[in-house]
Order: C-alpha cells, then sequence, then structure tokens
C-alpha cells in the first residue's frame, strides 16, 4: 500500500515535469519560429515525433494505369490514389501514415490552420464564417468510423492498376479506419438557421479542383462531422488539414477533404464528378444518379495473397468487416470454398460504420482450398455472393472480371494452394 | 457588369432575409453558441458557389461561344489543348458530352477553374467559355447565347442514359431496391 502509494506520488511528480516540458514545448512551438529549431523535449535517442522501428517496412502503394507516366510524374494526374497495406494491419484503427488517399489534384494543398476558414451559406438565416479556433471551441465529438473509396475492391481497379503491391492492396486498400473528432455538422447548421425548403448541401474543398459534393440535408443533420482530428492528432495533410467532412458509411467521395465552403440547397447541385462519374452504370448501360451507402462487406486480411503459408498446421484466419448502414451484426468464415460456415470470433470493439476485427482458429491440412468470409450488418442484409450481385446490378459475373467499377461487395475469396501460397480466388 | 450581379445579389440577399423571417420563429433556429461571423454580401460573394440544375444560383451576366473562343484560348487552351482535343488535362471534347447537365460544366468553370484560379472568371466569360465547349461538343450552334434562363434548358445527350427521372430523385430517407443501398 505504501509504496503504492509512493509510486504514485513519484508518477505524479514525474507527470508534472514531463507537463511543464510540454508547456515549454508549447510555447515555443505558439511563438513566430517554430521550427527545426524548436528544443525536443524528450530524452536523447528520442524523437520529438516519434516513427515506427526501422524494421517495419509496411507502406502504401500508388495506382497506376498501364502505358501512363510513373506516379508523381503526370502534371495532371487527376485521381491521385495510394492504398492501404490492409495485409499488415492488425486491430481496427488505420493508422493516418497508412490511410488510403483519393484525391483530385496532384499534391494536397498546404494550408495554414490560422488562415483557413469554413463558410456555412445558401439557404440558412445567417451566413456563417468560422475560424478553426471558433471550430475548436463548439462541443465536440470522436467516433471511429471506416471510409472506403466507391470503388474499393472493383474488378476494374484489379484490370487497370498495374501499381506495386499485392491484391489485397491494390485492389482492396481503398478503405481504412480511424478515430475521427470534430463538430457535427448539424450543430453547425443549427447555428446558422437552415430555412424551409432546403434539400441538400453542396460541400466543397480549398484544393486547386475544389472538389464539391452534394449530400441529401437529412445527412448532414444526421451523423456527419467537420472533423480536425484524426486517431487522437490534427488530420493529415493527404486526409484534409486542417478540415474535414467525414460522411459516415456513404462513399469517400462524400467526405470532402480541405473542406472550405457549405452550402444550403433546394436541389442537389450534381458537380462534375458526381456525373460523370460516380454514378452507378448498370448493364444496360443505364447510369442511376447517386448511390451514397456503402454495403456490407468482409474481407480476410490474413492469410491472404501478400501471404505464404510455411506449412499445414495451425493459423489464425483474421479480417476486417464493415457496413454502410450501421454495426456488423455477424461473420461467418469457410475454409471448404463455402461449403460450410463457421461463426468467426470479433475482437471488439463493433462500432457502427466502422471496421470491426473478426477470427477464426484454422487447422490448414495442406490441401488446396478456397477461404472465405461473409458478415450480416444490424439491419439484417447479408453480403451477397457473387452470382447474387451479378442478378442484382445487372452485370453478367460469367465472364471474368464483371465490368463493375464501383460498390463491389460480393463475397471474397482467397486460394490457398498446396504449396501455401495465396491467390486472388474471386473468380476461380 | 459587377455592379448589376452585386444589386441583382444583394437583393436576393434582401428578399431571402424577408422570407426567412417567418419559419424562423416557428423553428427556433435561433443560434445557441454564437461563434462565428456573419460576411457582408460582397465578402460572400468572393467565396464562390454551387450551383443547381434548376440554375436558380446562377447569376446574371451572358456569352455565346464566339465570345467563349479567345477566353478559351487565353485560360483554357494550355492545359486542354487547343481545340479542346489534345490535352493533357481532361480532352474536353467528347468527353463533355458524356455529361448529363450543361450547368454541372458551368459550376465546374467557375468554381474551379483555371487550374488554381478557381473563381477567378467573371460571370460572362464562364458563361462564355461554357457555350465554346457545347458548341465544340456540338450541343449548340455557335452564335447561341447562354445565361441563367438558356442554361438549365439545354438537353444534353448524356441525360437520358439517366434514371430514375430527375423529379423522381430520390429522397433522403427513402428505401432503395434490394441490393441498392441507399
Amino acid at each position: 500500500m505504501n509504496s503504492k502509494r509512493a509510486s504514485r506520488r513519484r508518477f505524479l511528480k514525474n507527470g508534472a515535469a514531463l507537463a511543464s516540458l510540454t508547456v515549454g514545448a508549447l510555447r515555443s512551438a505558439s511563438g513566430q519560429t517554430p521550427g527545426p529549431e524548436t528544443p525536443a523535449a524528450v530524452p536523447k535517442g528520442y524523437q520529438p515525433y516519434g516513427q515506427r522501428s526501422h524494421f517495419e517496412s509496411s507502406t502504401r502503394t500508388t495506382f497506376h494505369a498501364e502505358g501512363t507516366p510513373p506516379p508523381g510524374v503526370a502534371p495532371f494526374q487527376s485521381w491521385p490514389a495510394v492504398f492501404n497495406p490492409l495485409q499488415d494491419s492488425v486491430g481496427i484503427i488505420t493508422p493516418s501514415s497508412l490511410h488510403y488517399v483519393v484525391s483530385t489534384g496532384s499534391v494536397p494543398p498546404d494550408i495554414d490552420p490560422r488562415q483557413h476558414r469554413l463558410l456555412i451559406h445558401g439557404m440558412v438565416d445567417r451566413p456563417l464564417i468560422f475560424t478553426l479556433e471558433e471550430l475548436k471551441r463548439l462541443p465536440f465529438v470522436t467516433r471511429i468510423h471506416f471510409l472506403e473509396c466507391a470503388g474499393d475492391g472493383s474488378p476494374n481497379v484489379l484490370l487497370t492498376n498495374k501499381g506495386e503491391g499485392p491484391i489485397i492492396q491494390r485492389v482492396m486498400g481503398f478503405t481504412s479506419c480511424s478515430e475521427w473528432t470534430g463538430v457535427l455538422l448539424s450543430l453547425l447548421l443549427r447555428e446558422a438557421g437552415v430555412q424551409t425548403g432546403a434539400k441538400w448541401i453542396s460541400a466543397e474543398g480549398a484544393e486547386t479542383a475544389k472538389h464539391a459534393k452534394s449530400i441529401p440535408l437529412d445527412k448532414a443533420m444526421d451523423d456527419v462531422i467537420v472533423a480536425y482530428g484524426q486517431n487522437g492528432e490534427a488530420v493529415r495533410p493527404d486526409n484534409g488539414y486542417p478540415l474535414r467532412l467525414l460522411v459516415p458509411g456513404w462513399e469517400g467521395i462524400n467526405n470532402v477533404k480541405w473542406l472550405r465552403r457549405i452550402q444550403v440547397m433546394d436541389q442537389p447541385p450534381m458537380h462534375s464528378r458526381e456525373t460523370n462519374g460516380y454514378n452507378s452504370p448498370r448493364a444496360d448501360g443505364s447510369k442511376r444518379w447517386f448511390q451514397f451507402q456503402m454495403g456490407p462487406k468482409s474481407i480476410i486480411t490474413f492469410p491472404s495473397d501478400a501471404h505464404r503459408l510455411p506449412g499445414p498446421g495451425f493459423y489464425q484466419i483474421k479480417g476486417l468487416a464493415w457496413s454502410g448502414a450501421g454495426a456488423v451484426r455477424r461473420v461467418e468464415v469457410s475454409t471448404d470454398g463455402g461449403r460450410t460456415w463457421n461463426d468467426a470470433e470479433f475482437q471488439g470493439p463493433v462500432l457502427p460504420k466502422a471496421h470491426s476485427r473478426f477470427r477464426l482458429d484454422w487447422n490448414w491440412n495442406g490441401e488446396e482450398t478456397l477461404i472465405q468470409s461473409r458478415c450480416t450488418d444490424d439491419q439484417g442484409v447479408m453480403q451477397p455472393t457473387l452470382a447474387e450481385f451479378g442478378k442484382l446490378r445487372g452485370v453478367d459475373v460469367r465472364v471474368p472480371p464483371p465490368n463493375v467499377s464501383n460498390h463491389f461487395n460480393p463475397i471474397h475469396s482467397w486460394k490457398v494452394a498446396r504449396d501455401g501460397s495465396v491467390q486472388y480466388g474471386l473468380f476461380s | 457588369m459587377a455592379a448589376c450581379s452585386m444589386g441583382c445579389f444583394l437583393k436576393l440577399f434582401a428578399s431571402a432575409i424577408i422570407l426567412a423571417a417567418a419559419p424562423l420563429a416557428a423553428l427556433g433556429q435561433s443560434p445557441t453558441y454564437k461563434l462565428g461571423r456573419t460576411p457582408g454580401a460582397e465578402e460572400l460573394r468572393s467565396w464562390g458557389f454551387s450551383v443547381s440544375p434548376s440554375g436558380k444560383d446562377l447569376p446574371p451576366g451572358s456569352g455565346s461561344a464566339e465570345q467563349g473562343a479567345p477566353v478559351y484560348a487565353q485560360k483554357c487552351a494550355s492545359c486542354h489543348g487547343k481545340t479542346g482535343t489534345e490535352g493533357p488535362a481532361t480532352r474536353l471534347v467528347e468527353n463533355l458530352r458524356r455529361w448529363p447537365l450543361a450547368t454541372t460544366i458551368w459550376d465546374s468553370v467557375n468554381r474551379s477553374m483555371p487550374f488554381n484560379q478557381g473563381g477567378s472568371l467573371a460571370p460572362d466569360e464562364v458563361y462564355a467559355v461554357t457555350a465554346f465547349l457545347l458548341f465544340r461538343n456540338r450541343i449548340i450552334l455557335e452564335s447561341d447565347v447562354l445565361d441563367a434562363k438558356s442554361l438549365p434548358k439545354i438537353e444534353m445527350p448524356a441525360r437520358k442514359e439517366f434514371f430514375p427521372p430527375w423529379q423522381d430523385l430520390w429522397n433522403p430517407g427513402e428505401t432503395r431496391p434490394s441490393g441498392d443501398y441507399p
């Protein structure tokens, strides 16, 4: 007891010392000349801003279409895209430095947060301009949510991306999950006073291309976050620093980065990227306006085509499951090509519109097999089979890979060969 | 030109305030935290705006393809090519034929073009460049004049590929057919 108290006192004392060091660092950082000359408030051998071990090498990879200049060279590469290495993921949070990116404009804008403003205008009683400081004074929320590009895992990406990395990364790595902190958009809209007849918002970013997106007002008033925090620190520049929209469960393009302007409207403005793209094309060539919510989806992240099993024996199959509609209720795994299914175990937390981690113990007998996972969300919607998906979307899946570019969520398969290698098995 | 749109804007702004007065009390949407600052009309205009297919947010002004050609040559051709077919940026000729709404072209040019100078074109220039692009895509005639009234009425050939009809656009909260997540 006494020793406990003593150690607690020691801890508090050390804590106070650390705190005063932190305050010192903060003071100099908020001065006129912050930068590398700021003394590091950490012991020698440690970094002021920590890095992972040099033994770790997991990195993002870039989308690269055949016949185009290498990534970073094309001056008008309109869709720079980098993929999250899901094969190396553990837990449910994607490190901010590995978060996937799909962007408009070649490089993320370099925005000074002290200069940045957010405008709310249009069909409101009081147009309002907020500084970041003001936004941070308002009541905040912190929530864990996934982001997923509409094209994540689609056969279209499989066909067109000739970039580096295994398929689990360069085709399926257009999804990530973070803890986001910010102000609910509903709060800001209420402050501005939404007028009768308003039904939509247009959200616009501050990058050179000024990407903008129509979002129904109902969603904006529901759970949309104007986020300034990501995984315990400021949102990363790639992901929208200093301010971005977070539209839980909806396709990535709605989550406008470098957010500068929100206009309340009675009609959706139908910006370029929601008409000439991001519609929902059908087999007959027709296209449907909008498709917002990401369907239920699960993928096995281990073993995947990034791995090779050294031999028969015990393995724990691991994966991620999520749904744009809510929480994942159940994940089942098959290790025999879908003949039998076993309930996977969740490693909590299992949160709404967030990646959930599942696992299943497996003794591999060394024979060739297909391993698959399927999830059911709390709305009772189950991930479709490839055949069911084809029927629903009017796509001929007998001619693999089918011409599907977005919202591709059928049950995925990895083919484990006798030599322990793992291949893309969806069309096997 | 600037004075006209400014005046019209103020008029719109004033009518918006009058219209808003009644529902304001009914909805009880008075600010709780009183943070943020209300910009003046001129400042508000400098932020830019989005336009919807109805065209109701389009500003006064007009332009034709004839007037747009020199603007295109000066402000757009260096990236999109002399005739709109060379690149390196999006080949606007043919590509824009696939866009279902002409107001989207106006919106994109107005908000985000020229590259890195979005919002710098005057409304007349935006109408003229839009007209030039629609003419080069064989959708309107070279002499057709675009303004807030005529632009929303343009029938884009790609419009018929989209469903459901615009009037039946999905309303928030509505359930969609099985397999079509909302």
